[in-house]
């Protein structure tokens, strides 16, 4: 049930309908203006990952760069694939288990093919609007793929292995906000909204940071997507959980998760899986890649170990779910620095996303009272945040290994407090957009499907019956 | 004959099984039960998240025996299943009015 107080609510409908005719219109001024952005002043360590014009001289296609990309394109496939799919799953109970697996594995197919329709050219090819610096959005040059080919270069190594490498990451950022929506949900809404979240909120923030946009060439270190994956996924599924309503039986009565084992195999797979997210977001198969996947590797053992000492100390037991869950939040804070820290740094990184995510689980159940049912908030968008701000000082040459932070159009680095301004300011314009947008498409899908949650019935049914027509375990 | 109900500790059936087989029990039905009398549930924690769980796992145990063998398996069932600890379980008996052996036809204690 949702409770409206008109006056509160007037001033996201302004913005969201500004946000809205200001994409559209970026949108309308296609790729004809060929003005050359020029983000070059600032050296970041993500200008990796920005599309280069192939309008000089071609780069020769680099064979070791290429096979590392398309195999963690694989990973990162992997993470959601069953990876998501099998964390999420074995958290529910039995009897919605299968829902969980067909929403990360139907939202995957689905934004697959809005990648390749529009996402792509929306979030990673060359927009803006006339001379101004600023982006907001892409172009439609390359909707349907238009123009891309076999020979087609991303730098040194193939368009083709770009488009899919990015696509892992667009599926995986709508798959994540299925944490929040689990086990009461209509499959219509989660289809609908999440084809509309990936066009409105994923590819602009990816296009801010990664695309060349604004916030690229203001300097922010993005390297793996703190901002563009984990604070937009978790913002938005804060938004989605509170409009959607609790479960039943939240918060007193909640049957626990009907397969740990099933959700360590998951957390396992992610593990594995995110060695591509960030190392492979170094596009190259060299020292970067190596010391991302390092870091992250470090980050994701401490921040479960800490996790696991911190559920010792509190309830008595080491389990297993929560140092899964401790892992989960090292990967996701990691993942923002992994370009820019060095492996102390890391270790320091994980044992701050082990102390901050497990209170901050309790923090959204208990104070806010909002049924974020697999803490997407608390563990992904918590964790980006916190990365996406603490990479401004670990990250600085000098501090315990970092690699180097932003240079301004001097060409001098930003100061650690320069640089967590603009961390900051990144966070909060991809929150605030992820937050309006989330509410409004939410209103839209609640009209369109006669509510977004199901019947009361069917929630005790279970998902997988009333939704799906199938049994989980059938055990005979 | 009487029908016997024993509800146990499910680590407790292979005991019973085998302290019934010594002396000559050679059938029974076995179901997975949950419940609780005395021993209450526990709480699990999860996320922070407390999960209150109020059934155990039980194990229910039936056999139809003639009658002068009703306190001997009783008797059996106990030992094997006790181990003096809240949540051991209970004992039931009933009277049975009939028994046939499906596959021959026979009746009352020989289709025992």
């Amino acid at each position: 049930m949702l409770k409206m107080e008109t006056l509160k609510f007037l001033k996201p409908y302004w913005m969201a309908f500004f946000l809205i005719i200001f994409n559209l219109s970026a949108v309308a001024q296609n790729a004809s203006s060929e003005t050359d952005l020029e983000p070059t002043n600032v050296t970041s360590v993500e200008s990796v990952n920005m599309v280069e014009k192939d309008t000089v001289e071609p780069t020769p296609l680099n064979n070791g760069n290429t096979a590392w990309m398309l195999t963690a394109t694989a990973l990162v496939l992997f993470m959601t694939l069953p990876g998501l799919a099998l964390f999420y799953g074995g958290l529910v109970q039995s009897k919605n288990v299968l829902s969980v697996l067909m929403h990360c594995f139907a939202v995957a197919c689905l934004a697959s093919i809005i990648w390749i329709a529009v996402g792509y050219s929306l979030a990673l090819t060359q927009g803006g609007f006339g001379e101004d610096a600023r982006g907001w959005i892409g172009g439609k040059g390359k909707f349907f793929l238009n123009g891309v080919f076999e020979e087609s270069m991303n730098g040194d190594f193939p368009e083709s292995v770009w488009i899919m490498f990015q696509m892992t990451f667009a599926i995986i950022t709508p798959a994540l906000i299925v944490g929040a929506f689990v086990e009461r949900i209509k499959f219509t809404a989660v289809m609908l909204f999440s084809g509309l979240w990936l066009i409105v909120v994923y590819c602009p923030v990816c296009y801010w940071v990664w695309g060349g946009g604004w916030l690229a060439q203001a300097g922010v270190i993005d390297f793996a997507g703190g901002i563009v994956v984990h604070a937009t996924a978790g913002a938005s599924a804060l938004t989605l959980a509170w409009m959607l309503g609790r479960r039943s039986g939240f918060p007193r009565n909640l049957k626990p998760p009907h397969s740990p084992g099933m959700v360590m195999m998951g957390a396992a797979m992610l593990w594995v899986g995110w060695f591509g997210f960030n190392a492979g977001s170094a596009a190259a198969a060299n020292g970067d890649a190596g010391m991302a996947m390092l870091v992250t590797h470090i980050s994701a053992a401490t921040a479960s170990l800490v996790w696991m000492f911190i559920e010792w100390k509190k309830t008595g037991k080491p389990g297993l779910v929560g140092i899964v869950t401790g892992t989960i939040a090292g990967l996701a804070t990691i993942t923002p620095a992994s370009g820019a820290v060095g492996p102390m740094g890391a270790v320091i990184i994980g044992a701050v996303a082990g102390l901050v995510c497990y209170f901050a689980c309790g923090f959204v159940k208990e104070k806010l009272g909002v049924d974020d049912s697999l803490d997407v908030a608390a563990v992904h968008g918590v964790g980006g945040i916190l990365g996406t701000l603490m990479v401004s000082y670990l990250g600085q040459t000098g501090v315990l290994g970092g690699q180097g932070i932003s240079q301004n159009e001097d060409g001098a680095y930003l100061t650690w407090k320069e640089q967590f301004a603009v961390q900051a300011e990144g966070c909060l314009a991809a929150i605030a957009l992820s937050v309006v947008a989330t509410f409004i498409i939410v209103k839209i899908v609640s009209a369109v499907t006669g509510g977004i949650r199901v019947s009361e019935e069917d929630e005790t049914k279970g998902l997988d019956q009333a939704a799906h027509g199938e049994n989980g375990y059938s055990l005979n | 004959m009487k029908l016997i109900k024993s509800i146990i500790k499910p680590f407790k059936l292979e005991d019973l099984k085998d302290a019934l087989s010594e002396i000559g029990i050679e059938g029974m039905t076995v179901l997975e039960a949950k419940g609780f009398g005395r021993q209450k549930g526990h709480t699990e924690i999860y996320r922070g998240s407390e999960y209150t769980i109020d059934f155990l796992p039980k194990v229910l145990v039936e056999v139809v025996v003639p009658d002068d063998l009703a306190d001997k398996v009783i008797d059996t069932i106990v030992k094997a299943a006790k181990t003096e600890k809240i949540g051991d379980g209970k004992v039931f008996v009933l009277p049975v009015e009939q028994a046939v052996r499906i596959r021959t036809g026979e009746q009352g204690e020989e289709a025992l």
